[in-house]
């Protein structure tokens, strides 16, 4: 199979993937109890576009640097912004929350444009880093009243997700195509940030 | 055989063993229990075979003993903050992936059965289930554990123990958020 077979197959896969998880239609309760608290959960980290770049430029970056940080970065991420997201509801305040947030999306994203691979310690303290504020973000944002555990469920699972299509996306550099791809994809992350820096600080 | 049919008991009121299936109900609507049991099973899994089936008699046991040890309270005692600290410990073991010895995980799996299931046999004795719904509790402990174990055992691929470490660290990240909302003011489970 052509290499260009192979990418278009990919491509299709990841579409219809993405596809089976757009349904709405089917839940049976929302809006209160504990089908409410998962899925108010899920949505959360998909909620702000600065936080889904972020998570996804995690999971392409890390398909970028290969095993072990393939794997490692998202585990280092959703455990350090389990930590911010603790300190946000324990009501600890941490400065500059918007602007680490925009930061994160600019620093990864140059990671990615510039396929940056520094040593596994170092990618994973930035990530660890940058994972906090936007945790921190999001404990400050939980809404009372749901079920604390469900809600946790669904936040961690979208976002484990979400570095899981960042992966996913990211496999793309096994092809020179694929390289310049993920490069451009990281320049979109950093114009991003930088509009999202200008944002907070304006 | 076959031609001595005899009427089928479809309904459990007759048969009176609803409540063992309300115990296995229980445990699958309980995300805190199903989570400690989960993490559990990741764990031994990892560490292969021989942890596996121990932890699989090992916490049926002592989950069984500690429901019954809360059935004689006929009050429901409920601290969901050890059910936390639980899943987030053994979630952290799991991500990290270290191979502990049998022993250990042992009295891991003891110590989190006793007291899941002290709790579960409070809450039981308070909505009047007894015995039948703790036994309930065992059978579904005791098919999770063996099939997340199995399954956990049965990989050989290096990225799909990676994959176990992952679902390890996202178990003890749902552990860290809970204890956040748990000191913010209280849990609505």
């Amino acid at each position: 199979m052509t290499l260009l077979r192979k990418f278009r197959s990919l491509v299709r896969r990841m579409l219809f993937s993405a596809i089976l998880f757009l349904p709405t239609t089917v839940f049976a309760h929302v809006g209160s109890g504990d089908a409410g608290g998962f899925l108010t959960g899920m949505q959360h980290p998909i909620s702000g576009f600065d936080h889904v770049l972020a998570m996804v430029a995690v999971g392409l970056w890390g398909a970028q640097l290969g095993a072990p940080a393939l794997w490692l970065l998202p585990v280092a991420f959703p455990m350090t912004m389990a930590f911010g997201g603790m300190f946000g509801l324990l009501g600890l305040p941490l400065p500059g929350v918007e602007v680490g947030i925009a930061v994160s999306a600019i620093v990864l994203g140059i990671m990615v444009f510039r396929e940056m691979q520094p040593a596994l310690w170092v990618s994973l303290a930035i990530v660890a880093f940058f994972a906090i504020f936007h945790g921190h973000a999001h404990g400050t944002e939980l809404p009372p009243g749901q079920s604390g555990i469900l809600y946790s469920m669904g936040f961690v699972m979208a976002t484990g997700c979400l570095h899981g299509v960042g992966i996913a996306i990211g496999l793309v550099h096994r092809w020179e195509a694929g390289r310049l791809v993920l490069r451009g994809a990281g320049a979109v992350v950093l114009a991003a940030g930088l509009f999202f820096l200008w944002g907070a600080i304006a | 055989m076959s031609l001595w049919p005899k009427t089928a008991y479809a309904h459990l009121m007759s048969t009176g063993f609803g409540p063992f299936y309300d115990g296995v109900i229980h445990l699958i609507m309980s995300p805190d229990d199903l989570l400690g049991v989960f993490a559990l099973s990741l764990l031994a899994g990892l560490a292969g075979a021989l942890h596996g089936r121990s932890v699989l008699f090992s916490l049926t046991a002592a989950w069984l003993i500690g429901g019954l040890i809360g059935l004689q309270l006929y009050q429901e005692i409920s601290l969901p903050l050890l059910n936390t600290l639980s899943f987030l410990m053994v979630g952290i073991l799991v991500a990290l992936d270290r191979k502990l010895p049998l022993w250990l995980v042992n009295c891991l799996s003891i110590i989190i059965g006793l007291f899941h299931g002290f709790f579960n046999g409070s809450a039981m004795s308070d909505a009047g289930g007894g015995i039948l719904a703790l036994l309930g509790i065992a059978t579904g402990v005791f098919v999770i554990v063996t099939i997340s174990a199995a399954f956990v055992i049965s990989l050989r691929l290096t990225w799909m123990r990676a994959a176990v470490r992952v679902a390890g660290s996202w178990i003890a990240a749902i552990g860290l958020l809970l204890l956040g909302w748990t000191f913010r003011g209280g849990l609505s489970f």
